[in-house]
């Protein structure tokens, strides 16, 4: 990319120490990001069997504060805020009143009526406009306000991800478990850390003020030598995501699915009381779920990419949403809507592969499950 | 730094071309299997006596985040497909110019490599395009 085309870009506060660190970087969504830096597949297998750090600074921040947060967040959300206990997160989605989503998001209850959302960078102006849009101070009772310019966030991914951090922190992150987080100090640096992440490893989530980002990168780098910490670019994310079956919003959920056709029924919690959404969803369990998304594997030669045709009974029904030459299982995984009735494992289709029509079925997901 | 073999010939495709006794030896440069990243496959290529024009699709280049069509840079008849490559696609981004070599080509008409870039040439396009 030349000079002039990554000044157009918006930088995380981590650019110059991807650029030191050879990143070849990209334009993604208008940000300046790093796709590989020793190479795709060689970063993928280093956070499945050591550790890896990702530059997460694009991902939005939202902070929603008061007396009528819980309440705010209910009516935005589909899974229910009210059982979060402080230190605790959940994974939502936010939907209009058709029914499609919004984006999907965390929601992190740092205290009585303190959440913090993390959106996805693509989204955050539009889910900016979403949410303040649906808000009003007086009537809601909390405020809302965007943090995402000043707050940068790393992700540490990787079976050694808990010894490496411990050794910069007091805070005890045994005690930090799945989705919990704790606010504290690590590498001298006040953060919040979080048991979230986006590869099917175990690992932790970091979100710092930018101010702290090169502070934070280089201590976090000296503690992980003995582990072979290594940054990891977008490629490696997207695969190592994929293998996990955790949806991309953009590809696999979309303002035009529905999250009981993605099967993220389980953060649907229509018992909770009225949501943005909920009506819809509501009709659509009564008439009948038309589609689902479904993960499959290829059973002749070729990569599924996304937007190539999906067929079956040699029809059109749909396109690959996501997919991806899998490095952990050595095949080509994918995801895709499939109609109600041929979405259980075993269902045989066909991928359109370029000029080929290549067989595909229907398999259980995740693709990849962590061994430990 | 992009290595560029001087003794052989390339195309503004990204490939390179040895031809010893009339048989041409095609692979992809240093350069488009940087790119390209890391390489899971590479094949589809037409079977051996198989005629191929110039511009002809004569294999498919699959990398993790892309796929690449390798053209025909010459007429002529193949000879040889580059069987090692269906376990090991790899080789071609480690040793893209001796163990990554995709296919070989009986070339139709001699004349037909006058159009091919040297290596200073190719050289040039690359920094262009950079």
């Amino acid at each position: 990319m030349s000079k002039a085309d990554l000044d157009k870009l918006k930088k995380t506060p981590f650019f110059d120490l991807h650029v030191e660190a050879g990143a070849r970087l990209v334009d993604f969504g208008g940000w300046a990001l790093p796709v590989q830096y020793e190479g795709i597949l060689a970063e993928h297998h280093r956070v499945r069997e050591k550790v890896g750090l990702f530059d997460v600074s694009h991902m939005g921040e939202f902070f929603v504060e008061g007396e009528g947060a819980e309440a705010f967040l209910q009516r935005m959300t589909t899974n229910d805020v009210s059982t979060l206990s402080d230190g605790q997160a959940h994974y939502t989605v936010s939907l209009y009143e058709h029914g499609g989503i919004v984006d999907d998001l965390l929601v992190y209850k740092r205290g009585e009526g303190r959440y913090l959302v993390c959106v996805n960078a693509a989204c955050i102006e539009k889910d900016w406009d979403w949410f303040s849009s649906h808000h009003d101070e007086g009537r809601d009772g909390c405020t809302l306000v965007n943090g995402s310019e000043s707050w940068a966030q790393l992700a540490i991914q990787g079976r050694h991800a808990q010894a490496l951090l411990q050794k910069l922190t007091d805070v005890d992150l045994g005690g930090v478990t799945y989705y919990r987080f704790a606010e504290g100090v690590l590498a001298g640096i006040n953060c919040i850390i979080a048991r979230t992440g986006y590869t099917g490893e175990d690992g932790f989530e970091l979100f710092l003020s930018g101010d702290d980002a090169a502070s934070m990168w280089s201590s976090l780098f000296d503690a992980g030598e003995e582990y072979g910490l290594q940054p990891i670019g977008l490629g490696a994310r997207d695969t190592l995501r994929l293998e996990s079956k955790y949806c991309l919003y953009g590809n696999d959920i979309t303002d035009q699915t529905t999250p009981l056709e993605g099967r993220l029924a389980w953060i649907v919690k229509l018992d909770k009381g009225d949501f943005i959404g909920r009506d819809a969803l509501v009709a659509q369990k009564e008439a009948g779920i038309p589609r689902r998304l479904v993960g499959f594997e290829l059973l002749g030669r070729g990569i599924a990419r996304h937007g190539y045709s999906v067929l079956l009974h040699g029809e059109v029904v749909g396109e690959v949403t996501s997919g991806a030459h899998s490095p952990s299982l050595g095949k080509s995984i994918g995801l895709c809507y499939l109609p109600a009735g041929s979405t259980k494992s075993g269902t045989e289709f066909e991928v359109q592969v370029r000029k080929k029509r290549v067989p595909a079925v229907v398999v259980k997901t995740p693709f990849y499950k962590r061994p430990y | 730094m992009d290595t560029i073999p001087a003794q052989l010939l390339y195309t503004s495709d990204h490939e390179w071309v040895s031809i010893v006794d009339g048989i041409a030896t095609i692979g992809i440069t240093d350069h488009a299997q940087d790119q390209l990243g890391d390489i899971v496959f590479c094949g589809d290529s037409p079977e051996p006596k198989s005629k191929v024009e110039k511009g002809d699709t004569i294999a498919v280049v699959e990398s993790v985040k892309a796929n690449s069509d390798i053209y025909s840079p010459v007429d002529g008849r193949v000879v040889e497909v580059n069987e090692e490559l269906e376990e090991e696609p790899e080789l071609v981004n480690g040793d893209c110019y001796g163990k990554g070599w995709i296919l070989k080509v009986k070339v139709k008409d001699p004349d037909d490599i006058i159009e091919l870039l040297n290596a200073e040439q190719y050289e040039k396009l690359v920094e262009n395009e950079s």
